[in-house]
């Protein structure tokens, strides 16, 4: 048995060699589930038709391609898999401590694609996730759009730019966490938003300029300043937010407010200037002076204000495996319950510019979804399967799998995120 | 004024004060009411006077008095008993002004009392109740090989006295990595934490009693005494299988009464577990599966079940965000990963109120037990259900659907 299943692993390694992006050019039909494709109506009793690591058809009644495998999954709920808009997972780090604005690092150079969060990531359901450095600087570095495919390296699971480049947008933050007593680190506010305005202007007068002489950090705050480049906000107090907003009115990038855990304070204000938030609900308030006007209310009222709203692990604080949870916990303080689905998917595509691709079940879109046997906000509901690109890359029916849903010895060992070591994960880890 | 007018002033100002004073008569009924003493009970009721439980019933043959305030829910469950955690003693806001819950100046101090620096006004105790718990076991945390004594408490009252249930019940104790000396302090290796462990045991078994001199007072070994004569369980929090093969010996050494508190890695042990005759209680079923608690699994609830060791939920301890966990959705959790509805539930009432030795009060819906009383819209363990009303010794407080 075992040599048969090195075999077979060899094949499979091979067979990811020749062609890493398809891998499933068996078309397959999933029959009879309900599908809930996050662009439009759910559909009862339908058919979702993939191919070549795409989706090719999804309805109740579709053609069925010739030589399909079709599969009978009646009585299964399918849905994207989760678009995760806050993750560490990877162990990621980017800056640091020698200065509080680093653009030109990279999350991508940290992130090992063999750390067992990733696996323990896709048995939760998700199957893309913004993967960042921490939030204590102002700017940390280029965060990572990861596609959680079964990779071997960094590239393996990566999103590509056209020109080949490697996708990802910018950490920034503001409040408590990037003020700090270190030369060169701010030790107000003010202090805060004077150092990113500074920066910002030298970045303007550089990508203004002729760029012969290469600059890593300027290049990248080219793309901010240029909209290619998304930054991600860290700002959690209301008055956070706002400043976060008017330096993005300032210098006209193009911004998610992360966390944000008193957006739903200003959430008008962040409605009428457009700004999608990528909210995290806790399940209490506090822990930090930021974070002590948290309420699980935050998700409807976001919602019902008409801002385009994602729900994030954060993972560590929350782990990757309790999205579904998070999504529930909104509904129970307001959120409807289509909203909540759509903050675990297709509103996360959105916010980072994939929705092209990912997020939602339509023809063209990535073979990413997942296979539930019940209502994906219930407490009873397993994630039966969890498919990127058309490849089934975690089964809960296989043993050695399932111990990526439930931890255990044999799980294996996380790498500690950096985020978390720096407010606490080293008492997260060791007990107290 | 009169000696008796004097009296009667006396006892209405402290009645004023004290919670029974406010204690209600109610009927709560329930379409389904889980009384963890047999059988759920499919449109029952439970009355409550003088803040005790009189009768509990279907309601078709339970004789309801007329006058009472009168609640209904969906579901109804016997208020919800958190089997570990530092709410009262750690400050939401995470200002090191307010986290009372660990000393580290010394490594053992079993003197340190709970009552001491419980903080009834937080508002993290305000948070729980409104998710059900209307018990505590709350007091000094990990992190220290004793780190003081715990206490049950309601999650109600103006002062400590007001919410207080037992003063002593537990002093906590912690082996591994959480609880070794920072800065070449000791203990800094595992076995040295069992030496200094036994070395304090020893030192109070060894304590003189001289007939003609008054004892002189020692309070860390008249604790650790209490602690060797079973009058005080000693609650080891232990993850690790070896940390939790440690203090099993411990136990058997010194015939000490042993709860086993976190216990990540209790599915390996179960054998040892069982024969050791120890309560277990549980980590959050939810923890983060780092360090100390890396082959943590969500199953483990449902194999101490499986094993038929006792055990409990907790909410634990949180370093950041969030400041706590709420317990009952840590046995939602488990529902969710193999452990039985009802024996999900016991994990959070009965089981837990027997394990902090308060299971003669709390934990089951039963006559002559307090009125305490969690109301659910729903399923209490879907997420996506409220729990719509909290009753303590008979006084609702809390109103809300949360």
């Amino acid at each position: 048995m075992p040599k048969i299943r090195n075999l077979l692993a060899s094949a499979c390694a091979l067979a990811a060699v020749a062609t890493p992006l398809a891998a499933q050019d068996t078309p397959i039909v999933f029959e009879g589930a309900t599908i809930m494709t996050m662009a439009g109506e759910t559909i009862e009793n339908g058919a979702l038709v993939i191919e070549d690591g795409k989706i090719v058809a999804v309805g109740t009644s579709v053609d069925i391609p010739s030589g399909a495998e079709r599969r009978d999954v009646s009585g299964m709920v399918i849905m994207p898999g989760i678009v995760d808009t806050h993750s560490h997972i990877g162990g990621v780090s980017g800056a640091d401590s020698s200065s509080p604005i680093q653009p030109e690092v990279r999350a991508m150079d940290s992130i090992n694609p063999r750390d067992a969060r990733i696996a323990k990531a896709r048995a939760g359901g998700v199957t893309t996730a913004n993967v960042m450095p921490g939030s204590g600087y102002l700017m940390s570095g280029q965060t990572f759009y990861m596609k959680l495919r079964d990779g071997e390296t960094i590239e393996d699971i990566a999103y590509l730019w056209d020109d080949g480049t490697v996708m990802g947008g910018m950490k920034m933050a503001n409040g408590t966490n990037p003020i700090r007593s270190t030369s060169g680190f701010p030790g107000t506010r003010a202090k805060s938003a004077a150092l990113v305005r500074t920066r910002f202007v030298a970045a303007q007068a550089y990508c203004e300029g002729n760029k012969e002489k290469r600059d890593l950090a300027n290049e990248a705050l080219c793309e901010v300043l240029g909209g290619k480049r998304i930054v991600h906000f860290h700002t959690h107090r209301a008055d956070d937010v706002m400043t976060a907003m008017r330096l993005r009115d300032e210098f006209g990038f193009r911004m998610v407010i992360q966390h944000g855990l008193e957006a739903y304070k200003v959430a008008d204000r962040i409605a009428a200037a457009n700004t999608p938030v990528s909210a995290i609900l806790v399940d209490s308030p506090g822990g930090k002076l930021e974070a002590m006007g948290a309420s699980l209310a935050a998700g409807g009222i976001l919602e019902r204000a008409g801002v385009l709203t994602a729900l994030h692990s954060d993972d560590g604080i929350i782990d990757s495996r309790l999205m579904f949870r998070q999504a529930g916990l909104a509904v129970r303080a307001g959120m409807t319950r289509e909203g909540a689905l759509r903050a675990l998917t297709v509103n996360g595509a959105r916010m980072l510019g994939l929705d092209d691709r990912v997020g939602s079940l339509e023809p063209g879109k990535d073979a990413d979804f997942l296979v539930l046997d019940g209502d994906p906000l219930s407490v009873y509901t397993d994630i039966r399967e969890t498919w990127v690109e058309g490849e089934k890359l975690f089964d809960l029916s296989d043993p050695e799998q399932a111990i990526y849903a439930t931890g255990g010895y044999g799980a294996g060992e996380d790498t500690m995120p950096g985020e978390v070591l720096d407010h606490g994960g080293d008492v997260l880890g060791g007990g107290q | 004024m009169s000696a008796r007018k004097f009296t009667i002033a006396a006892a209405i100002v402290a009645s004023a004060l004290s919670s029974t004073a406010l204690a209600q008569d109610l009927v709560v009924r329930g379409e389904r009411v889980y009384t963890m003493a047999g059988a759920a009970i499919e449109n029952g009721v439970v009355v409550i006077e003088d803040g005790k439980i009189v009768a509990v019933g279907p309601e078709a043959s339970t004789e309801v008095p007329e006058g009472y305030e009168q609640l209904s829910a969906r579901v109804v469950t016997p208020g919800l008993v958190d089997a570990h955690t530092v709410v009262g003693l750690t400050g939401y806001s995470n200002q090191p002004d307010e986290q009372d819950f660990l000393e580290t100046s010394s490594p053992i101090q079993p003197e340190l009392r709970a009552i001491d620096a419980y903080n009834p006004d937080e508002r993290l105790v305000d948070w729980v109740r409104g998710f059900g718990v209307t018990t505590l076991h709350t007091g000094h945390g990990t992190g220290a090989l004793i780190s003081g004594q715990t206490m049950v408490v309601k999650t109600v009252g103006l002062t400590v006295d007001d919410a207080m249930v037992e003063r002593r019940a537990m002093v906590a104790g912690n082996l591994g990595p959480g609880a070794l000396g920072n800065g070449g302090k000791a203990p800094g290796t595992r076995p040295k934490q069992i030496a200094m462990l036994r070395e304090a045991l020893l030192k109070a078994q060894a304590a003189p009693e001289k007939k003609d001199e008054k004892p002189k007072r020692d309070l860390q070994a008249e604790v650790m005494r209490d602690v060797l004569a079973k009058k005080l369980p000693l609650m080891i929090t232990a993850n690790r299988a070896q940390d939790i093969m440690g203090a099993l010996r411990l136990k058997q050494e010194f015939d000490l009464d042993l709860v086993i508190d976190g216990a990540a890695e209790a599915y390996l042990l179960l054998d040892e577990l069982r024969d050791a005759g120890v309560s277990v209680i549980l980590h959050p079923t939810m923890t983060r599966q780092f360090g100390d608690y890396a082959n943590a699994s969500f199953t483990t609830a449902a194999a101490l079940r499986e094993a038929g060791i006792p055990f409990a939920l907790q909410s634990g301890y949180e370093a950041y965000v969030p400041k706590t966990r709420v317990v009952l959705w840590e046995a939602g959790f488990a529902v969710g990963h193999g452990l039985a509805f009802e024996d999900a539930l016991r994990t959070v009432t009965i089981d837990a109120a027997r394990i902090i030795g308060v299971g003669d009060r709390v934990g089951s819906l039963e006559p002559g037990k307090d009125g305490d009383i969690a109301m659910f819209d729903g399923d209490p363990f879907e997420y996506t259900t409220h729990v719509t009303g909290v009753v303590i010794d008979g006084v609702v407080v809390s109103r809300e659907a949360n």
